[in-house]
């Protein structure tokens, strides 16, 4: 059983055959059940500081991955242990050392970034002031003009949400952080900058991050390691480099289809 | 403590604070329509030219506008969350449930005996009715007191948002009328079907609005329409024992399903935004 392993070791996020299947009632009456396995065995291990990189198409299983890493879902088996807590058992502990960023930013949209953010910082705990000076000090690596602060949210574009809602999962300033599709629909400028203060952010800071994407180059970018995902499985992982040896081929996307037989969706941009 | 209980307890009060202030518009018609709203009842006992039916009448609508509206703040910020899109980022800060619902609950109250001191001054103003005599400090105490017992229904209705999200929100309204037809808001609850009539007694309603008609005077021989004589606390000292007990036993019942939904959410995935 590898969750043995001592938690002062490197590991930050360790993974060991993680199931998990949703039923559907069907039929007139709901009376047959269909099982549908989302996730069907997946072990993977990231370490402290390390960037890991999660590809797969849409249906693959990567939001159902990511959301039983957050604590928002139970898994139906196997077992995970982030910084050394295990889920679902320690997950009170977990949580003030996770910061996390989905595909949709999720704010109160008529709220400006300011009262979204102290809500935020008082909801972990953080003294309002401190967290505000902290938050403007992100928000301005992150290329957003200080005047916004109190605009309400729902009056700015994708990218400056998005860049609020990383300013959020970093305000406690977590060893870990778990980013779901963070620059999906954003336009190629907002996602150099958000791509830039990642690698900024690990290169400073040794956060561990673990980064669901659909963006071959950015996945290539700013992950040590990348796993493909496929069908609720991970069928191949290693540094894009080894992905594309494996493949004969030196192109990821490439990689991709040879290894798993899919085709990655292109997203569409803002 | 600070850190752990009072902050994050604070940033559900801030949180609604705010919100409340950027809706102020619709606060505000909300407020005239529950003005109005109560007037047209109260006046069916100015009508009757029955002071004591219009002031029965007025209590009524107070104490159920009241109650109702911190039921719905707490019954309704599960849904609202879902709506906004932020009930996972919620759900994954580290704050026990206790904590995020005694947030939520402590903005309700505040909110709505401010509102229901809104709705009160302008039916006097209206409605031309004298609480002169009156004890509405007393009011105030029970009122208090009866929160805890609908913060407790509150928590137990939040929890069918959380379970469907198509059609949760919608049955939390079921749950809010049946509680205003056992509770004899506007009628003596004797005039229920007999069947009906024991629910009456597991309706905290039932007790505030009890205790509130003596602390009103409405039914004492020597009120006056000009001047009320309301009793003192003491003499619904067992209304609000009863209503303290249904507190006590509502609240931990109300977290107690509220967590089991919860697990049963993360195991199907409900907390989904779209469910």
């Amino acid at each position: 059983m590898i969750l043995q392993t001592p938690v002062q070791t490197k590991t930050a996020i360790e993974v060991r055959d993680l199931r998990k299947v949703f039923r559907k009632r069907e039929g007139m009456f709901g009376g047959t059940v269909k099982e549908e396995w989302a996730l069907k065995g997946v072990s993977f291990q990231v370490y402290e500081g390390e960037t890991y990189g999660l590809l797969g198409p849409n249906g693959s299983g990567k939001s159902t991955l990511i959301r039983i890493l957050s604590t928002l879902l139970t898994a139906d088996g196997g077992e995970v242990r982030l910084l050394g807590y295990r889920l679902p058992q320690e997950e009170a502990k977990l949580r003030r050392r996770m910061g996390r960023v989905s595909v949709d930013a999720a704010f109160y949209k008529k709220l400006s970034p300011r009262e979204n953010l102290l809500y935020a910082a008082q909801l972990y705990g953080l003294e309002p002031k401190r967290a505000e000076r902290r938050a403007m000090e992100i928000l301005e690596r992150l290329g957003l003009e200080s005047r916004r602060f109190t605009d309400p949210i729902e009056e700015m574009s994708r990218g400056m949400q998005q860049k609020i809602a990383i300013t959020r999962a970093l305000l406690i300033n977590p060893p870990l952080l778990l980013l779901d599709e963070p620059t999906t629909g954003l336009d190629p400028k907002s996602r150099r900058d958000v791509q830039t203060f990642l690698e900024d952010l690990r290169r400073e800071e040794g956060t561990t991050i673990l980064l669901t994407t659909h963006d071959m180059a950015e996945a290539e970018r700013l992950s040590d390691r990348i796993g493909f995902l496929a069908h609720g499985r991970l069928v191949a992982e290693g540094s894009a480099a080894d992905l594309k040896a494996q493949a004969g081929t030196d192109d990821l996307e490439e990689a991709f289809i040879v290894l798993t037989g899919e085709e990655i969706e292109e997203e569409q941009d803002a | 403590m600070l850190e752990r209980y009072v902050r994050p307890m604070w940033a559900f009060v801030f949180r609604d604070w705010h919100l409340t202030r950027r809706y102020l518009s619709w606060v505000v018609v909300f407020v005239f329509y529950a003005i109005v709203n109560s007037a047209t009842i109260a006046l069916i006992g100015k009508a009757q030219g029955d002071f004591r039916l219009t002031l029965t009448l007025l209590l009524g609508v107070l104490l159920w506008s009241f109650l109702s509206a911190m039921y719905n703040e707490i019954a309704n910020s599960i849904s609202y969350e879902r709506w906004e899109g932020t009930l996972e980022y919620t759900f994954m800060a580290p704050v026990s449930r206790l904590i995020h619902l005694t947030g939520v609950s402590l903005f309700a109250v505040l909110y709505s005996v401010l509102r229901t001191v809104v709705i009160l001054v302008g039916l006097v103003l209206f409605i031309q009715v004298s609480v002169f005599g009156a004890n509405l400090w007393g009011v105030l105490v029970v009122l208090l007191v009866a929160s805890l017992a609908f913060m407790g229904l509150g928590l137990m209705a939040a929890v069918l948002p959380v379970m469907s999200p198509e059609n949760g929100a919608q049955a939390t309204n079921i749950f809010q009328g049946v509680l205003l037809l056992v509770s004899g808001i506007y009628y003596p609850v004797s005039v229920l079907p007999a069947w009906v009539q024991p629910l009456a007694y597991l309706s905290p309603a039932t007790y505030a609005l009890e205790a509130s008609r003596k602390l009103m005077g409405i039914n004492h021989p020597d009120s006056t329409p000009e001047r009320l004589v309301g009793a003192p606390l003491s003499a619904v000292l067992p209304e609000l024992g009863i209503l303290l007990l249904m507190g006590l036993i509502l609240i931990p019942l109300g977290l107690l399903v509220f967590h089991q939904a919860e697990r049963w959410a993360k195991r199907t995935g409900k907390l989904k935004r779209t469910g």
